[in-house]
Order: structure tokens, then sequence, then C-alpha cells
């Protein structure tokens, strides 16, 4: 029983990283309809922009400070200008297939201009285990949990209680009506892609250190935070952190007791089975659809 | 104009007769490869590009085609055999699966069939009694035909070339039936097309079944071509790649598919010459090409027509303008 709990622990804090990536794919799709193939990209790079300004001696915090400003600009602003905008007037194909050709450029352009292998990322949190009644925890699960809950929270009350959160949901809601009310739209959309920027730069903080920064990390973390984002609920932010949940618990779980081979078959059950009969997840409302 | 598009194939067809002879055994292997992946984003150009069914998990009929003809030719079967099984296993298998479209549509039916690809990859990389897991099947014979040996690289592609032909016509023949009106029509409104009596379930799980089927016989023919198969080529990757290709190509586009798998397949090899870089490149132009014709290359000819009819009302209009201002 004990080692049931450790394996739901870790894979609750495994989950939470899964979530921020999650979150931020949810919030691009309410605020402008991207579906970003490229978000599990959108991941690995920061973790290898955090590597080189650590190589370049900048501490941790300073090196994801950095990264981060770093990631705005670019997986923000210059993704939203020049893939975002251009295509969406053209409805799902063209932004699907751009941000794959993003994907595919992304992964190779890190293998053949930076490196093949994978690199060993310096962890957040020390070495340490704690020992409560019989269950062996990490500092670093406990930490990593901690960390992704509070950005996720933190995230969700920027969007419920700033007025410039609330003016992001209402362009996610209905951008007419945010136009009409004097909601500069552009603007709050560039917030989105903002803010999916520096969720992407916490996930890679937080998740490099067990997967090791290499080109092809953002693959299997991609698929994940699709998952969590269709099992939470794709029109609802809340949904994000449950479906990471899930999909963390549930790998781990299905690892240590179905078979390794299969680890990642439980999700996807789960995934078909919400996708078929609550195609909203299991916390989004349901849209009606229209002529 | 209506004979420009058959002039355009007769054209191609020609090239694609006659070139090969000349090219090295590698360059052979690569044509066939890519009509192989025609074939297959044929069906799926017929799956999203005129039902507009969003799937994702083309690579997974592709590998079940595939998969089944290794498996019974080297239970003693012929391929003869396997190739009607292989397209009936895909069509039952698809018709079934298409089910899921008719509950959820556009991004969820995505990720819906992204799933089942999954699934359907997983399978065949643990079952190993079955695939032989990881390390796949390999030794798989090419098929004769009438007593006629395609076991070289040229023969083989004059039959692959044939088979592409053969579905293509077929194709182009229910496209332009009322069926193809009826796909379509699905696509444009589906609720306008129900209201219209369209039996748009019907339609929709046809449209995945008779894609799937195309896609089985294109893995039969991936199988004996390259003679090994294994898990890898049939993951979620491939399926995102062939959707690219549809979409790259223009879906909706009949030809599409041919340009399209041109991009996906050949492109990657002449950019060879940038070495470690070359899928950076061919990323990189994926996304300059989606930035420049959002609805894919053959959407060039009805951009121009666009334009000039553009400049035709302008000019008119100017011509009207300057009559106007003469008269006063």
């Amino acid at each position: 029983m004990t080692d049931f709990f450790q394996l739901v622990f870790s894979g609750m804090a495994t989950g939470s990283i899964y979530a921020l990536a999650a979150l931020g794919f949810t919030l691009l799709w309410q605020a402008s309809g991207t579906i970003n193939f490229a978000q599990g990209e959108f991941v690995m790079l920061p973790a290898f922009v955090m590597l080189a300004f650590a190589t370049f001696g900048a501490p941790m915090p300073v090196a994801f400070a950095l990264t981060c400003v770093v990631a705005v600009a670019i997986l923000g602003w210059a993704f939203k200008r020049g893939i975002a905008d251009p295509l969406l007037r053209f409805g799902l194909m063209p932004i699907v297939v751009a941000t794959i050709g993003l994907a595919i450029a992304a992964r190779n352009g890190i293998r053949a201009g930076y490196s093949a292998e994978a690199h060993p990322f310096p962890s957040l949190f020390a070495d340490k285990l704690f020992n409560i009644a019989g269950v062996t925890i990490t500092l670093a699960d406990v930490g990593t949990l901690v960390f992704a809950l509070l950005l996720v929270v933190g995230t969700q009350a920027f969007l419920a209680r700033t007025v410039t959160g609330r003016a992001m949901q209402a362009v996610a809601q209905n951008t007419e009506s945010a136009t009409v009310l004097g909601i500069n739209v552009p603007r709050m959309i560039f917030y989105t892609f903002a803010i999916n920027a520096v969720l992407a730069c916490a996930a890679a903080l937080l998740v490099t250190p067990t997967y090791l920064a290499k080109f092809d990390m953002g693959e299997s973390l991609g698929t994940k935070a699709f998952f969590a984002a269709i099992i939470g609920g794709f029109n609802n932010s809340r949904g994000a952190l449950l479906g990471g949940i899930i999909v963390g618990v549930s790998e781990n779980l299905a690892a240590a007791y179905i078979s390794p081979a299969y680890k990642d078959a439980v999700a996807l059950v789960i995934f078909m089975v919400v996708i078929l009969f609550k195609p909203q997840g299991l916390l989004g409302k349901k849209v009606e659809r229209k002529v | 104009m209506k004979k420009t598009p058959l002039l355009i194939a007769a054209l191609v067809l020609l090239l694609l007769l006659a070139v090969p002879p000349f090219l090295k055994n590698y360059g052979i292997y690569l044509f066939s490869y890519w009509l192989v992946f025609v074939i297959a984003t044929m069906g799926l150009n017929l799956t999203i590009g005129y039902a507009g069914q969003k799937s994702l998990r083309h690579a997974a009929f592709f590998g079940i085609g595939a998969y089944t003809v290794a498996i019974l030719m080297k239970a003693g079967f012929s391929f003869w055999f396997g190739l009607p099984v292989a397209m009936l296993g895909c069509f039952v298998i698809g018709l079934a699966l298409g089910a899921p479209a008719l509950r959820v549509q556009t991004i969820y039916l995505a990720f819906a069939t992204l799933g089942f690809n999954t699934a359907v990859w997983l399978v065949m990389r643990n079952e190993e009694w079955l695939t032989g897991g990881t390390f796949g099947i390999n030794n798989i014979a090419r098929p004769g035909l009438l007593g006629l040996s395609l076991n070289a690289a040229l023969p083989y592609y004059y039959f692959v070339l044939a088979m592409t032909v053969l579905l293509g016509a077929l194709l182009w023949k229910l496209l332009s039936s009322p069926w193809g009106k009826a796909f379509r029509a699905l696509r444009d409104n589906p609720i306008r097309a129900e209201s219209l009596g369209v039996n748009i379930q019907a339609y929709t799980l046809l449209s995945f079944a008779i894609g799937a089927v195309y896609a089985g016989i294109a893995g039969a023919l991936f199988a004996s071509l390259v003679e090994f198969i294994e898990p890898a080529p049939f993951a979620v990757g491939t399926s995102i790649m062939m959707y690219l290709m549809v979409v790259v190509g223009g879906a909706g586009y009949f030809f599409g598919p041919l340009l399209g798998s041109a991009v996906g397949v050949l492109l990657p090899e002449w950019l060879r010459f940038a070495q470690g870089w070359y899928l950076f490149a061919f990323g990189t132009a994926v996304v300059m090409l989606m930035l420049w014709l959002p609805d894919g290359l053959l959407s060039i000819p009805d951009r121009l027509k666009a334009r000039r009819h553009a400049r035709e009302a302008s000019a008119a209009r100017t011509a009207a303008a300057s009559k106007v201002g003469a008269q006063t």
C-alpha cells in the first residue's frame, strides 16, 4: 500500500508538469482558436535556452527569468505575429500543419545546431527524502507539485480576479462583444500567448531534470499535454490541472501494476472514453454546434 | 477548361513512365515510396479534403494493411490473398471506428483518431507473438503478377504506378458520382446536408472506411516494397505527416496528394545536401509554404484566377468611371 501512495504522489508531481503545458494549450485554444502542435517543442526550446544561459555562468533563477523574457518574445510575440495571426482566418488546417512544420524545424534545428545527446539539467530542489508514515517522498516531487500548483492557481486567479484577466476571458468567450465593449482584443490575445510561453518555461524548468534536455523530449510531452487538456476539458482552464494529474498518476500506476510496455495505454483509454462520452472534458461545458 | 486537368494528368503519367528507367535503384525506390504515399494520401484526402473529417490515424490503417499482408505471407499465403484480406480488414475497422466521428467533430475528432493510432501502434510494438514487436517482420517477398516476377526495382515500380493510376481513376469516378457530392455537402455544412436528405451518418462512416481501404492497400504495397516492417513507420508521427501532405498539396483538390506526397517524401531527400539541417529546412519550408498558400499548393491556379478577375473588375470599374466622367 505504501508503494501505491508513493506512485500516486510522484505521478501527481509529473502530472502537474503536464498540467502546465496543457493549461497553456487550452488558453491558446480558448483565446484565439490556435491548436499548437508544437506545444511539446515550446517546452523543449526553453530547456535548451536555460542550459545556454547556465553555461554562460548565470545562476538558475537568473537563467529562468532571462529565458522567460526570450520565450515571451519568440514563442509568444513572434509566434503570434508570424504564424498564428496570418493563418487563423483560414481555419484549422493551415495552422495545424504550420505548427507541425514548426515542431519538425525546432526539433531538428536543436539536433543539428546544438546536440543530439541528452544533457543533464540541474534540479531546482536538493536531493532529499522525506518519510511520512512509511511513504518515501522526494523533495523534488513535493517542490514540483507545489510550484506547478502555485502557477496554475496563480494563472487562475489572474484570469478570474484582475481586470486584464477578465478581459481575456471575455475575448475567449465572445470576441465580437469584447471588441464592442472596448477591449483591446489583439492585446489580450497576445497576453494569452505570453502566458503560454511563460508556462512552457516553467514546465521546462520542472520537467527537464528528470526528462533530461534532449531534442525530442517535446514529442511525448506534447502528447501528454494534449491528453491532459482533453481529459480535463478543452474549454476550461481548471480542467487542465485535473487532466494532467490523471494522466501522470495513471501512467505511474499502469507502469507498476499492469506492464511498463502499456504504460501509456491507461491514459489513452481514459482519454478515449472521455472524448467519446464527454467530449467537452470532465470539467468542460457543452458547446452546441451551429449551422 | 475541363480538358486542362486531363492534359496535365497525361503529362505527369508520361513523365512517371519515362523517367524511372534512367534512375539508379535508390531513385526508383524513392519514386515507388512516393507513389505508395500518394495512394495512402488519396484515401486521406477523401476523408479530410472531401468529407471534411479530421482524421489523424491514417498510419494505423497503413500499418494494419502492411502487417496483415506480411503476417499472411509469412503464414504461406500469397500476396494476392493478403491484399483483399487487408482491404476488407481496413474497411471493416474503418467503418466500425468511424463511429467516434458521429459523436465528436473537428479537433476532438482529430484527437480521438490520434488516440486510436497510438493504441494500434502499442499493439504492434508489444504483441511480439503476432507482429514480432520491435524486431518487426523481415524478408517479405514481393508478389508476382500473371507469372511475371516483380522482384526487381523497376517492375515493382511499374506495378505500384499501375495500382496508383487504377486507384486514382476509381476515386475520380467516386468523386464525380452523387457520392462525391454527398461527401462535399457533408464537409461544407453537415446540418444542411442532413436537412437535404443526405444520410450523414452513413456517408461519414463511408468516408472513413474508403479512406482506410486506400491506406490498407498502400500499406500492403509498402510492406513488399521495403521488404521489412516494424512498428515505427506506423506511429502517430506518420499520420501527422500524411495529414501534412494532404494539406500542403491542397485538401479537397484531386491532385493534391500527388504534390503533397512529393513534398513529404521527395523534398526531404532533395534537401539532403543540407546534411544534419535537412529536416530543419524541411520544417521551415512547410511553415513558409503554409504562410504563402494556406490552401495548399494546388490553390495557385485558383489564386491566379481570382487575381485576374479582380484586375478585370477594377479595369472595368475605371472604364465605367471614366465614361461617367466624360459625360458630365
